[in-house]
């Protein structure tokens, strides 16, 4: 039966969400918000949590005020879609009244709440996503992750120097893989190596094995390979089953494929893998061991380059703040973080003034095991680097 | 045994407004001025509403599942940022028409596909078809941008008058105006003949044919209606977000509509838009408390909602409502939701 | 050439598993006509017993296996009795979202208990790296999964065809009700064939951690590839599902290796033409459900 009467009906359900979308009045300025917008839910959840322990672990040890402000993290998850990170962003912008934005798990998303980061004049403090080109999206984006072109030029540079002819890449098909495709190709092509294979996997990928098979076949020195956090341990598994480790081709990239969240995991095969990178967990500095037990105390895992990220981004904060006397408005902020130096516990870092980019050490290391366990032990380091995809122009 | 002046009064009867659903577009408007901190989300709920709404008429009442109508939703998102970004078509009304016929050009050709086979067979068609335009997507990176989605979209003002704000205010008007005109256009569509001719399709194909209605005629039709309404939700989106990215193609999209459409009803126009509400309602409330693990909520409300059984639920509600009314007019109110199942 | 075989060979190790994984979808859905987009949990769900097995209780990776199939076809077991049974006779649309909910609630639970990490199960060293046979190289693993898969799927056919309980299971399907009248408990065969199926999926989700990667989100990263094998292949015997996870299997593989860009191309557009072509599946009763 069908009846024409649904009184009401709507009325009611108006109530509810009357309710729901009435938000709580917001305190007065004597706190500082930080609307911290991660992925903690799909592909890339992994990412989000290691960020999301890194601020709770600086805030554990640093304490929760800064020059007379207390500061207060407002966690939000994005579920890698960016839309609703700009959606997040603009809300903790306009409702919330944050003085900083922080997070972004992948490129997308930063891009995504760079426009809101002008348009409110609201600190983004980017915490992993890695494509050279987000700071230029905004007057008011400070990374403290690193860039994929830091990282691959370093690479293909030691590749060249250590006689390596032949490379086949296998990158994700995204904006950090295209990234370090491309500056790896540059350094490595100029310095007279050869690309003979090159393939794109598409980003959410279940299987590498029939790439792989590609790879091998093509018979090169080593494969240059970019694969974002997380999956690094698939990759690793399937490059052992597939036997290229015994074929003799060696694993070289960016650090994210050795990423020190998993790699625990990944088994023997991963030994001898050289890779560039900002971060390693066997970093032989005080501050780092520190950094390290602490992490592993509270969380039971060992900390990847995410969590630094997302640790030195706090510090970026909480000194900024200092800095500027508890001053929390983007203008002083931002300018509080350029040029900003300190000791990581990746090492020596600094915010260029100029980018608001990273300048940070780039280490070439080796997967070794040490007391039974796998990590990357650095053996090289390159001082001071900048952003490649800036220093051109 | 009705006749057919009884079948014409009843059904001029069911098309005539009630002052209920005046009540609930007034609502959604007076939303638009109490919350003007929430512009955002409400927005969103708009837009999910007018994408359910589309889902609503090929399965509420022509009865076709399909488990990719993403793939209407993407061209039409598409479509939008691609005229946007390169300056084909800047005014934004326009460009929204554009944008929906794009989709509505695919929905025609795709739907010679869809109206073959059963339930099982269409659901997974319909998917495949989303899938496989995603997997077009993402290979024509140079066109679309690929995973990184288009950058740089910026969008004109609405009729070169109102700006989009970063408030979203404009936004939110301009995706409520749409809806509702959308709205009034599908409810005018199936209190038609042609509506009608669609529930009795639904309800047995066999008899609809012998009575005389071109079955796969009318499906086509109402297949390439719907693909219009997502694309035009698509191109709202790309309009009110300024972001297309791979996902609007997702698998995870189309299933999340039909929890939507599952959870407030099909066949009566209203059920997406309460769905919409109550879904993101949902969401929002338990991402707010637990950003981490507010899927097992959703999952939990899911389940109950089906153990303790829809049409319960639905009594349930409108149990208040229901007495309310019954005091006011003084007469016995049956308050139902027809609702028919797929 | 060669390089044709090693896909070839890929292609038939991913469609077995797809097979194992799916099998017991092909029978709720196809037998018993309930949508049960949750299979892919009771997958996962193997695949964790597996890993907490291997890796933290040390077991060794054969003797966990059949624990992994054994847990699995328990969980499902507890489930049908509880809930999926209420549910057989409820529509489509309840069933799709019962399933989806029961799905969102295994992901956050699995990770609130295990991160979100990928895991990784410890396995022999006599399974890991390739062997070349005949200038082929054969990878031990997916070796072992053809062996494995290829049995399972030989005991799977008898059972239908020569036992009583597989006769049993048949009648039920075709005619509960004129079965249950022949005094054949309707209702305990369907249970019993729904866990067999959750741990048949169980074993699968094990023996896929270390091919597919095993994470929370497992069941909605796959769910598309099991109703893929079910729809394609058809309801009406395990024969179709089987074919049409080869199918899927050598697609895929072959896809990504000859045309990289377009690997989730192909497989798509298979499923299309094939469902076009036949609407009810490669080996599909005509009658429609």
């Amino acid at each position: 039966m069908f009846t024409n009467k649904r009184k009401l009906r709507w009325l009611a359900l108006g109530a509810v969400a009357t309710g729901a979308l009435a938000s709580a009045p917001v305190p007065a300025q004597e706190v500082v918000k930080i609307g911290l917008i991660v992925p903690m839910t799909g592909g890339q959840a992994s990412t989000g949590k290691q960020i999301d322990n890194a601020v709770k672990l600086y805030m554990q040890q640093h304490g929760d005020t800064v020059a007379g402000k207390k500061i207060e993290v407002i966690l939000k998850d994005d579920a890698t879609l960016p839309d609703n990170t700009k959606r997040l962003a603009q809300e903790l912008i306009v409702n919330e009244k944050v003085n900083i934005i922080a997070g972004f798990g992948i490129t997308p998303s930063a891009f995504a709440a760079a426009p809101l980061a002008t348009q409110a004049k609201v600190p983004e403090v980017v915490m992993a996503a890695g494509t050279s080109s987000i700071t230029e999206k905004s007057p008011y984006v400070v990374r403290t992750s690193f860039t994929l072109g830091q990282s691959s030029t370093i690479i293909a540079d030691w590749a060249v120097k250590n006689g390596i002819k032949k490379v086949a890449t296998l990158t994700s098909d995204y904006a950090p893989g295209n990234d370090a495709l491309k500056f790896f190709k540059e350094h490595f092509t100029a310095g007279g190596g050869q690309i003979v294979e090159e393939v794109k996997t598409p980003l959410a990928n279940p299987d590498f094995a029939p790439f792989l098979q590609r790879m091998k076949d093509a018979k090169p020195d080593a494969m240059f390979v970019f694969v974002p956090a997380g999956q690094g341990g698939n990759f690793m598994k399937q490059y052992a089953e597939r036997g290229l480790d015994k074929a003799g081709i060696k694993v070289i990239g960016p650090g994210d494929v050795t990423d020190d969240d998993l790699l625990k995991d990944m088994g023997d095969a991963a030994i001898g893998t050289v890779t560039a990178h900002i971060y390693s967990a066997a970093h032989p500095s005080e501050k780092n061991k520190e950094f390290v037990a602490a992490y592993k105390k509270a969380f039971h895992q060992r900390p990847g380059f995410m969590a630094v990220g997302g640790y030195d981004g706090m510090h970026l904060i909480y000194a900024a703040l200092q800095k500027t006397g508890g001053k929390a408005d983007g203008d002083s902020l931002i300018a509080a973080m350029k040029g900003m130096a300190w000791e990581s516990p990746r090492g020596p870092i600094s915010i260029d003034p100029e980018t608001r980019d990273i300048i940070q050490n780039v280490y070439i290391r080796k997967v070794e095991k040490v007391d039974g366990e796998l990590y990357n032990v650095e053996f090289e380091t390159f001082k001071n680097v900048k952003d490649p995809g800036k220093t051109k122009k | 045994m009705a006749t057919s002046s009884d079948v014409g009064r009843i059904a001029r009867a069911h098309a005539s407004w009630h002052w209920s659903e005046i009540a609930f577009w007034c609502l959604a408007l007076a939303c638009g001025f109490a919350f003007p901190s929430r512009y955002l989300i409400m927005t969103d709920i708009v837009r999910l509403g007018l994408f359910a709404l589309s889902l609503d008429l090929i399965l509420g009442y022509a009865g076709i599942v399909s488990l990719g109508h993403a793939a209407f939703f993407g061209i039409g998102a598409y479509s939008a940022g691609l005229l946007a970004l390169h300056g084909v078509i800047t005014e934004p009304v326009l460009a929204l028409l554009v944008a929906g016929l794009a989709a509505t050009v695919i929905g025609f050709l795709t739907s010679f596909l869809v109206i073959r086979g059963v339930d099982l067979t269409r659901l997974m068609v319909t998917l495949g078809i989303a899938l496989l335009l995603e997997a077009l997507a993402e290979r024509y990176s140079d066109i679309t941008g690929g995973t990184d989605g288009l950058q740089g979209i910026v969008m004109a003002p609405v009729l070169g008058l109102f700006e989009f704000d970063i408030f979203g205010r404009t936004g939110f008007f301009y995706a409520l105006i749409v809806l509702f005109l959308l709205f009034l256009i599908a409810r005018r569509v199936v209190h038609s003949p042609f509506g009608l001719s669609l529930r009795a399709i639904k309800n047995n194909p066999l008899r609809a044919a012998a009575i005389g209605v071109p079955v796969n005629r009318r499906l086509i039709a109402v297949y390439t209606l719907a693909s219009f309404y997502a694309g035009i939700a698509g191109a709202l989106f790309t309009q009110t977000t300024q972001l297309a990215s791979l996902d609007v193609f997702s698998f995870e999209r189309s299933a999340d509509l039909m929890l939507v459409l599952v959870i407030g009803g099909t066949g009566y126009l209203y059920g997406g838009l309460i769905g919409a509400v109550v879904f993101r309602m949902l969401q929002e409330f338990f991402s707010t408390i637990t950003p981490e693990y507010w899927q097992f909520w959703i999952g939990l409300v899911l389940v109950v909602i089906v153990l303790v059984g829809r049409a319960r639920l639905h009594r349930w509600v409108l149990l208040v409502p229901n007495w309310i009314s019954r005091q006011l007019s003084g007469r016995k109110a049956a308050v139902a939701i027809p609702e028919s199942e797929a | 050439m060669t390089s044709i075989l090693t896909n070839l060979f890929d292609g038939v190790a991913y469609g077995m598993l797809l097979f194992v994984l799916a099998c017991g979808l092909a029978v709720t859905l196809g037998l018993m006509n309930f949508v049960n987009l949750a299979h892919g949990a009771f997958a996962m769900a193997g695949g964790y017993i597996c890993a907490v097995l291997v890796n933290g209780q040390g077991w060794p990776f054969f003797a966990a296996l059949p624990f992994a199939f054994i847990g699995s076809g328990l969980i499902g077991a507890a489930f049908e009795r509880g809930l999926y049974r209420h549910l057989y006779t409820r529509s489509h649309l309840d069933q799709v979202l019962f399933s989806i909910g029961l799905v969102f609630m295994s992901v956050a639970a699995v990770d609130y208990f295990m991160g979100s990490s990928r895991v990784f199960i410890n396995l022999p060293s006599a399974l890991e790296g390739q062997f070349d046979a005949f200038g082929v190289g054969i990878g031990r693993y997916r070796l072992m999964i053809i062996v494995i898969c290829g049995l399972l799927t030989a005991l799977l056919q008898l059972i239908l065809a020569k036992t009583r309980f597989g006769s049993r299971l048949r009648a039920a399907v075709d005619d509960p009700r004129a079965a249950s009248g022949l005094g054949i408990n309707v209702p305990q065969v369907f249970a019993f064939t729904f866990a067999f199926g959750c741990g048949l999926a169980g074993l699968g989700g094990a023996l896929s951690a270390e091919v597919l990667g095993l994470d929370p989100y497992f069941p909605l990263k796959f769910m598309i590839y099991f109703l893929i094998v079910v729809t394609v292949g058809g309801s009406s015997s395990i024969t179709g599902p089987f074919l049409a996870s080869l199918l899927l299997g050598i697609g895929d593989v072959a896809g990504k290796y000859y045309v990289p860009k377009m690997g989730p191309f192909v497989i798509y557009t298979i499923m299309i033409v094939i469902l076009i072509w036949r609407p009810n599946g490669l080996f599909g009763r005509t009658a429609a459900r």
